[in-house]
């Protein structure tokens, strides 16, 4: 190697190191773009599969499940436990008790698949974190339904208070289809909102607060 | 006024304030190293601690401080404890003599620059030691790395400071940057018709200053993906603080001492409001320039493997350096030559 060209390498070599040195300080100037995780989460995308969940309907602030069984029938890891009741004025039976056994869950898809009345879907729960183990061996899903239903009752009091108005129009018109009966018997199908207060968090919730998109 | 007058109690206030110094530098650059990463990284760097994390450094202190001191069994217990002494006290020392203003100086030495090279060797040996007594494979291969890179970059460092002497005449720090007065042209920097070379000398000093602190991209004594944390590897709590510190310090010397023998130290870049406390402000200003170029250089060179970093040294910074002697040589004295002749 001849002096010339090692004094012009070393130059190029030189002159190299300040345009690394002026990309480093351009990337500074510009804005950050991590996401501060705890104080604010990514939205998941729409195909992101976490445990299965009961939908809230819009319509009536409750479930659409109509306990049918097909997605118990469908599972491959027999991971959900599924009771319903036929309530009065209703043409369909209402769920009760919705079990997932997210432990043995493997997230195949099959129950939201065979759902009939798309009551079930994939929530966007991926910080699901307990101290105990029944927390996901028995996860009920009703009653994180019933959280939600009151977080929704709360933010769009119009809509809960028409399906509200609809529930019990709807069972006034079953106790008066019962006229046989000399006493009405009470409304027993009090809407979500309405039983908020009986609605306990022991369910596994997200830790987090709100997703929010960034 | 008085009482502060009298040299102990002068001394022993210099003594305060040095450590002050030096421990609040430390504590806080580590705070802007990690900021400087994170805003290079696109991050915005620890904001947890305080407003925006300016108490991280409180909490990382009281964390060090919290957690014991251990000496692994097998090793040289003596050389183990007195290694982080030693690698605190010369950067300690050098700052006695490191003016940081025209009346702000511990001790004005008519050999402050000597003063400064003989101590900032010695950082060396302490690492080495620390390396050597933790009778650890990782620590000694660190020691050996810290050595020979050291030594090889000792060299062109002494030979860029003795075409700065031949220039200035004089190891006196202050009276280097009494020089050096009358706006940023009068600067060493920029003293071309002295020697053409100036800017490349600096930048040559500048290179040897990081070897030396072993900084990035020559921190081969502590290269965490080859030796985990190199010399210090077995050392834990304010053991390992201290030899954080101590890296920090020296970082604060060396950028000091370029700023005095270059940038024109306490002197105003535009020739006014020098003096005083400006004088102390442009030199702090200038120093904490520097110190956050090596920052950015940090974050922004990736590690150079070893035979590189020696191939640095040996093939192109000692020639060239050797060069500038030569040339400054030549132009100081070619002039009396001919004098001499015609």
């Amino acid at each position: 190697m001849s002096l010339k060209t090692a004094f012009l390498e070393t130059l190029s070599g030189f002159k190299s190191l300040l345009t690394g040195m002026r990309i480093t300080a351009r990337e500074a100037a510009k804005p950050s773009i991590t996401v501060q995780y705890p104080h604010e989460t990514l939205k998941m995308p729409d195909r992101f599969r976490g445990h299965v969940k009961l939908v809230l309907d819009p319509e009536t602030g409750k479930s659409r499940c109509t306990s049918c069984n097909l997605c118990v029938r469908a599972c491959p890891s027999d991971c959900i436990e599924v009771e319903g009741i036929k309530r009065e004025g209703e043409k369909k039976k209402s769920v009760t008790e919705y079990v997932l056994d997210f432990t043995t869950c493997s997230l195949c898809g099959s129950c939201v698949e065979a759902c009939p009345s798309d009551a079930i879907e994939y929530s966007k729960d991926y910080n699901v974190v307990s101290l105990h183990r029944e927390d996901f061996s028995r996860m009920d899903l009703v009653k994180k339904l019933e959280a939600e239903a009151k977080v929704w009752a709360e933010k769009n009091p119009e809509a809960a208070a028409k399906a509200k108005a609809a529930s019990e129009a709807a069972t006034a018109a079953a106790a008066s289809a019962a006229l046989a009966k000399a006493t009405p018997a009470p409304s027993t199908s009090a809407t979500p909102a309405a039983a908020a207060p009986s609605v306990t968090t022991s369910g596994v919730l997200p830790r987090g607060p709100e997703p929010k998109t960034t | 006024m008085h009482l502060l007058s009298l040299e102990p109690i002068r001394i022993l206030l210099y003594l305060f304030g040095i450590c002050a110094f030096v421990g609040a530098n430390a504590a806080y650059l580590v705070l802007a190293e990690r900021k400087g990463a994170g805003r290079i990284q696109r991050r915005p760097g620890p904001n947890e601690a305080g407003f925006g994390g300016i108490l991280q450094p409180i909490a990382d202190g009281i964390k060090l401080l919290a957690k014991q001191v251990m000496v692994p069994p097998g090793t040289d217990g003596l050389l183990f404890r007195a290694a982080p002494l030693l690698v605190m006290a010369p950067p300690l020392m050098c700052l006695a003599v490191i003016p940081f203003s025209d009346s702000l100086v511990a001790r004005n030495l008519n050999v402050g620059l000597l003063f400064v090279f003989s101590f900032g060797s010695i950082n060396v040996m302490a690492l080495m030691l620390g390396g050597w007594a933790s009778r650890n494979k990782f620590a000694i291969i660190s020691a050996a790395r810290v050595v020979s890179q050291s030594v090889a970059y000792e060299i062109p460092m002494l030979l860029v400071v003795i075409t700065l002497l031949m220039v200035t005449g004089t190891m006196d720090l202050n009276e280097i940057i009494g020089q050096q007065a009358g706006g940023i042209w009068h600067w060493n920097l920029f003293k071309v018709w002295v020697n053409p070379l100036m800017p490349v000398t600096f930048i040559i000093f500048f290179i040897c200053m990081l070897a030396e602190t072993n900084r990035a991209p020559f921190d081969m004594a502590e290269a965490e993906s080859e030796l985990v944390a190199g010399a210090f590897t077995e050392y834990g709590g304010m053991g390992f603080g201290v030899f954080f510190m101590a890296e920090y310090a020296n970082i604060v010397v060396g950028c000091s001492l370029a700023t005095v023998l270059f940038l024109g130290g306490w002197q105003s870049p535009i020739g006014v409001l020098s003096g005083g406390l400006w004088g102390a402000g442009w030199f702090l200003l200038k120093m904490y320039g520097l110190i956050f170029t090596v920052i950015w250089i940090r974050w922004t060179f990736p590690r150079t493997q070893f035979y590189s970093l020696l191939n640095l040294s040996w093939k192109i910074l000692i020639p060239v350096s050797l060069f500038t002697l030569l040339l400054t040589g030549a132009m100081m004295k070619l002039p009396l030559v001919f004098n001499q002749l015609f």
